[in-house]
Formats: structure tokens, C-alpha cells, sequence
């Protein structure tokens, strides 16, 4: 058989994507003596305990409760609050919107180190600090953004007549907009909750900072556990191979808008 | 599309702006405060001018975290792009086997980014992890916690395998966009494989392929998580990039008007790179909608 090299180049590509993530896995299926003691390339004693460890001690599990609690609030008012703008900026030109629209991408590009002091200060004076709410809300600085330029790059597509004609037949804005104009962004809408979800997940600066003890991340506990003398590899490759699974789940459903959604919407 | 003109589009501006307005123009405002003040603590604060910006525009620290994230930022552009390019020209372009490579190809873009660095920090330990006891059993001296030269080495592969993907998609996106009539015209002149690339893929590319790099740029640049993971910004120093070097001075020594006017700095010049990218993407939208649709 002839194998084509560009199919030649796609395997070594993604051997090279997939190799790191397989010896996470890898590890996180053997015992600590065996990771330590012999090298070996697949486990020789297959076992559950690090996976058993982590669902069983709640100081592990509540990380993925309080990421997931804080990620979902995130989503929801990202959501809520872009929806309308998007539509905004879609439709009308209005006083200063060019300058709005740059200064809100402006915001997706700012650098979280720079915000992170004075997070903590604000959210700490507003007796806000270490609860999910104020990591939803700080996680806005970017994800607010992001849903709003996505959204706008779907609802362009919708033609204005649609708009038009609804007015006519008598809907309000608000029922125009949910029963009508939302169906038909529903996939953009998908699209730009799946992002938010994303980049508030993979996010550790903020999430670290704004948090000690009741809303910790799981990013967080995880450094904990890197720093501590005493290494538990097994659990530590455990608790990365489960952060990376809402991801994977997911994924196929929204690959064909990954691009998109990376680039603001405008691919 | 025709816009209409309606100021009233303001009222449903209006969630955005005081959800964004809580999320980032207080704390800037703050930051802006630390900036021009000197404090002993207790809140007591004394003006204290351009101080810090002059002490900061001097500081050899903050030269050095310029230069070494400038180092990595091209770098891992000079990698990344022409790799990207590269794959996207590769993927295969449709069927069950473009949806899986999509899919695999996606999947270290959604791993957070202290996962990325804890993947590698194993991956790359002598004793335990497969790419450090390769290179030993190879016979090289590899230890990225000691020696700085494999420190860097060790976060610039990590960023290629984190973020390659990422070029190459948008760059997928760009090819998935040239209508196949352009390709069987191209076969009737007898074009070269490299004329092809040259004449017709690289030109409808450009647009993403901007884009693609403004967002690497960007992105590496408030590189934070990964490389703190791996090497906590050391040996030594070495690591140390401006994200790393920031927080270090802020929530670590608590200098408070020095990080503030680092702060302030390393905004403008991100701000200056947004309004690169703002313009280029505004022009490539003109552009495309110029351009009537092609048959």
C-alpha cells in the first residue's frame, strides 16, 4: 500500500499532540511505587485508587464542584448580558459604537497578572472574596467579550427582513427576540457558551487569587499538591486527566466552530 | 448589511457595560491610583508623581522580563506559524477522518493551562517521565529544573504543543474557503505545488493567518500558568516572563506603586497591539464583504 505523506505528517503531528496527554493517563492508572520504581510505558498494575482517592476525599472533589459552580455562573450572565448587546451592534449604529466594540476586545487582550491585585483588593472590600460569584464576575472580564464579538459574528448572518417582518406581524422586541430570533442563533449561541465554559475552566491566575478555601478551584488544589514535599504523581495525573474530560466531551459537537470561536467570531 | 442609525442601541449596550465596568474599569482605576502613590500601609497614601514610572522605565528587572518575553514571543512565532501552515496544508479536507483530526488536534487548546504545565512537568522529568528518561537513556544531559537552556527548551515545546493546534486551524478554516474551480484552473496551467501554495493558498490565508498570529502574539505575551508550573519562572530567573515577573512584585512582595506603574506599561503596549488587530479585522471584514461571492 502507498501511504500518502500528508497522511504521513498528520500521524506524526498528532503523535506528538498525543503522547503527553497518553502519559498522563498513563500514569494516572498506576500506583505511585510503580511510577517511581520501574519505567514503564503502559501500567503493569492497572489501578483505580488515584481516581478513587480523588471522588472520595471531598477537599479533591469540591475543586471540581467549585470550578464547575463558578464556570456555569460565569457562562450564564456572559450569556445574558452579550446576548442583547450583540444584537446591538448587529443592528444599529449608534453614538460610539466602533469605540465600544474596540474597547471591549481590548478587555479579551488585557492580561489577567495586571488585574489580579487589584481583584483581590476589590472583591476583598465588598466582602465578595472566596466565593464563586466573584470569580463568575472577574472570569467577565474576558468572556464577556468573547460571547459578545461571536455572537455578533452569527447574528450577521440572520437577514434583517427577518427583524423587519416580526415587527410587522406585531411582536414585541422582547418575544421577537426570544421566540424568533434566539431559535435561529441557537447554534451560535451553543457555540459562544461552549467558549465561555472553556476559557473560564482553563483560567488559574484569577481563580487562584480571588479564592483561600470555599470556592478553591480544582486548578488551585492542584498546585497545592505540586508544591507539597510529599508527591503523589498518581493522583496529581488523576485529577489532570478529569480536568481535561468536560473539554473532550464536548468538543465534538462544536468542532467545526473552533476556529470561529477562538478568533472572535471572525473566521 | 445596512445598519440603522438608533441611539436608543445603547440601552442594550447598557448589561455589558456595568457587568465590564465592575469586571475591569474599578480595578483598573485602582491600579492607576497605586501608580501615582507611595503608602506605608494602613491605607494611608501620599502622592507620589511619575516616581514609580521612572523607577520602572529604569529598572533593569523589568528590562530583563521584557527581553526574555520578547525572546519567547518570537520565537514560538517563528515556530508556530510556518508548523501551522504547514499541518493545515496537510489535515485531510472532508469526511469522518477531517472530523477526528479537528477533534484530536483540538484537544490540548481545552486542557486548562496549569494541566498543560503539569503534563509536561512529568513529561519532561528524568526519573518518571517519558521525554526526560528518553533523552537521558540517549545519553544527553537533560534537566529543565537546573539548567536554564533546557528550561526554555521545555516551555517552548510545551507552547508549541499547546497552542500549533490553534495556527493550524485557522488556517484550515482559510483553505476550507477557496472554491475548487480555483485548484482545477491552477492544474490546467500546470502550476507547481509551490506555485499553488504561493498564488492561491498563502493570499486567501493572509486574513486568518494575521489574525492567527496577533492572537499567539498576544496570548504568549500574558503567559502566566504554564511556565509557572513548570519551572516557577526559574532557574534562577531564566523563565521569568513579564506575566510571572508581575504578580511576583504584586501579590508576592506586595510592592504595590512599582507593579502598579508595570501594570500601567504593559497595558498601553497591549493596547497598542488590540488596535493593530481591531484595524486589521475591521479591514479584512470590508474587504470579504467587498468582494462579490465567488460563483
Amino acid at each position: 500500500m502507498r501511504v500518502k505523506p500528508s497522511a504521513l505528517v498528520m500521524v506524526l503531528y498528532l503523535l506528538f499532540l498525543l503522547i503527553p496527554i497518553y502519559w498522563l493517563v498513563n500514569m494516572s492508572l498506576k500506583t505511585n511505587a510503580e511510577i517511581t520504581g520501574t519505567f514503564s510505558l503502559y501500567p503493569h498494575n492497572l489501578t483505580l485508587r488515584n481516581y478513587r482517592v480523588i471522588l472520595t476525599d471531598p477537599s479533591w472533589y469540591m475543586g471540581y464542584v467549585n470550578s464547575i459552580i463558578y464556570v456555569v455562573m460565569n457562562t450564564v450572565i456572559s450569556i445574558a448580558v452579550a446576548l442583547p448587546a450583540a444584537y446591538a451592534f448587529s443592528r444599529y449604529s449608534f453614538m460610539g459604537d466602533k469605540h465600544l466594540f474596540f474597547w471591549l476586545l481590548t478587555n479579551r487582550m488585557s492580561p489577567p497578572a495586571v488585574f489580579a491585585l487589584p481583584f483581590f483588593q476589590l472583591y476583598s472590600s465588598v466582602g465578595l472574596f472566596d466565593t464563586h460569584i466573584a470569580v463568575a464576575l472577574a472570569h467577565c472580564l474576558f468572556n464577556v467579550p468573547l460571547a459578545v464579538w461571536i455572537l455578533e459574528g452569527f447574528m450577521r448572518g440572520v437577514p434583517k427582513e427577518i427583524d423587519e417582518t416580526a415587527y410587522i406581524d406585531g411582536y414585541s422586541f422582547p418575544r421577537f427576540f426570544v421566540k424568533i430570533f434566539m431559535p435561529l442563533i441557537a447554534s451560535g449561541i451553543g457555540v459562544a457558551a461552549f467558549f465561555c465554559f472553556m476559557f473560564s475552566w482553563v483560567e488559574l491566575l484569577l481563580s487562584r487569587t480571588l479564592t483561600s478555601v470555599n470556592a478553591k478551584p480544582i486548578a488551585a488544589t492542584m498546585t497545592r499538591t505540586v508544591s507539597a514535599s510529599g508527591m503523589d504523581w498518581g493522583v496529581l495525573a488523576a485529577a489532570g486527566v478529569l480536568t481535561i474530560i468536560p473539554g473532550a466531551l464536548v468538543i465534538w459537537f462544536v468542532r467545526n466552530y473552533i476556529a470561529k470561536g477562538f478568533a472572535l467570531g471572525r473566521v | 448589511m445596512e445598519k440603522t442609525q438608533n441611539n436608543r442601541a445603547w440601552l442594550l449596550v447598557l448589561p455589558v457595560l456595568v457587568v465590564v465596568a465592575f469586571s475591569a474599569v474599578i480595578p483598573l482605576m485602582t491600579v492607576v491610583n497605586y501608580s501615582v502613590n507611595d503608602t506605608f500601609g494602613n491605607n494611608a497614601f501620599f502622592w507620589a508623581g511619575l516616581e514609580w514610572f521612572d523607577e520602572m522605565v529604569h529598572s533593569r528587572r523589568l528590562h530583563e522580563a521584557l527581553g526574555r518575553q520578547a525572546l519567547f514571543s518570537a520565537i514560538i512565532l517563528a515556530i508556530e506559524v510556518p508548523l501551522g501552515i504547514f499541518v493545515a496544508l496537510n489535515m485531510p479536507k472532508k469526511g469522518f477522518w477531517s472530523s477526528l483530526v479537528l477533534v484530536l488536534m483540538a484537544l490540548p487548546l481545552l486542557i486548562p493551562f496549569n494541566v498543560v504545565g503539569t503534563i509536561w512537568q512529568i513529561f519532561g522529568r528524568t526519573d518518571i517521565g517519558l521525554l526526560g528518561h528518553t533523552l537521558k537513556a540517549l545519553g544527553l544531559d537533560y534537566n529543565y529544573t537546573n539548567d536554564p537552556l533546557d528550561a526554555w527548551i521545555t516551555v517552548i515545546v510545551m507552547d508549541v504543543w499547546h497552542w500549533t493546534s490553534l495556527v493550524a486551524l485557522l488556517c484550515y478554516a482559510g483553505l476550507q474557503s477557496i472554491p475548487q474551480a480555483y485548484y482545477q484552473a491552477a492544474r490546467i496551467d500546470q502550476a507547481s505545488r509551490w506555485a499553488v501554495f504561493r498564488h492561491i493558498e498563502l493570499p486567501k490565508m493572509k486574513g486568518v493567518l494575521l489574525i492567527a498570529v496577533l492572537l499567539r502574539f498576544m496570548d504568549s505575551f500574558m503567559i502566566y500558568t504554564e511556565p509557572f508550573v513548570v519551572t516557577g519562572g526559574g532557574p534562577g530567573n531564566s523563565t521569568t516572563f513579564l506575566s510571572i515577573d508581575l504578580v511576583k512584585m504584586a501579590v508576592g512582595q506586595f510592592d504595590l506603586g512599582p507593579a502598579a506603574a508595570f501594570s500601567i506599561m504593559y497595558f498601553l503596549v497591549i493596547l497598542l497591539v488590540s488596535w493593530v488587530f481591531y484595524t486589521v479585522m475591521t479591514n479584512i471584514d470590508r474587504s470579504q464583504s467587498d468582494i462579490p461571492e465567488a460563483m
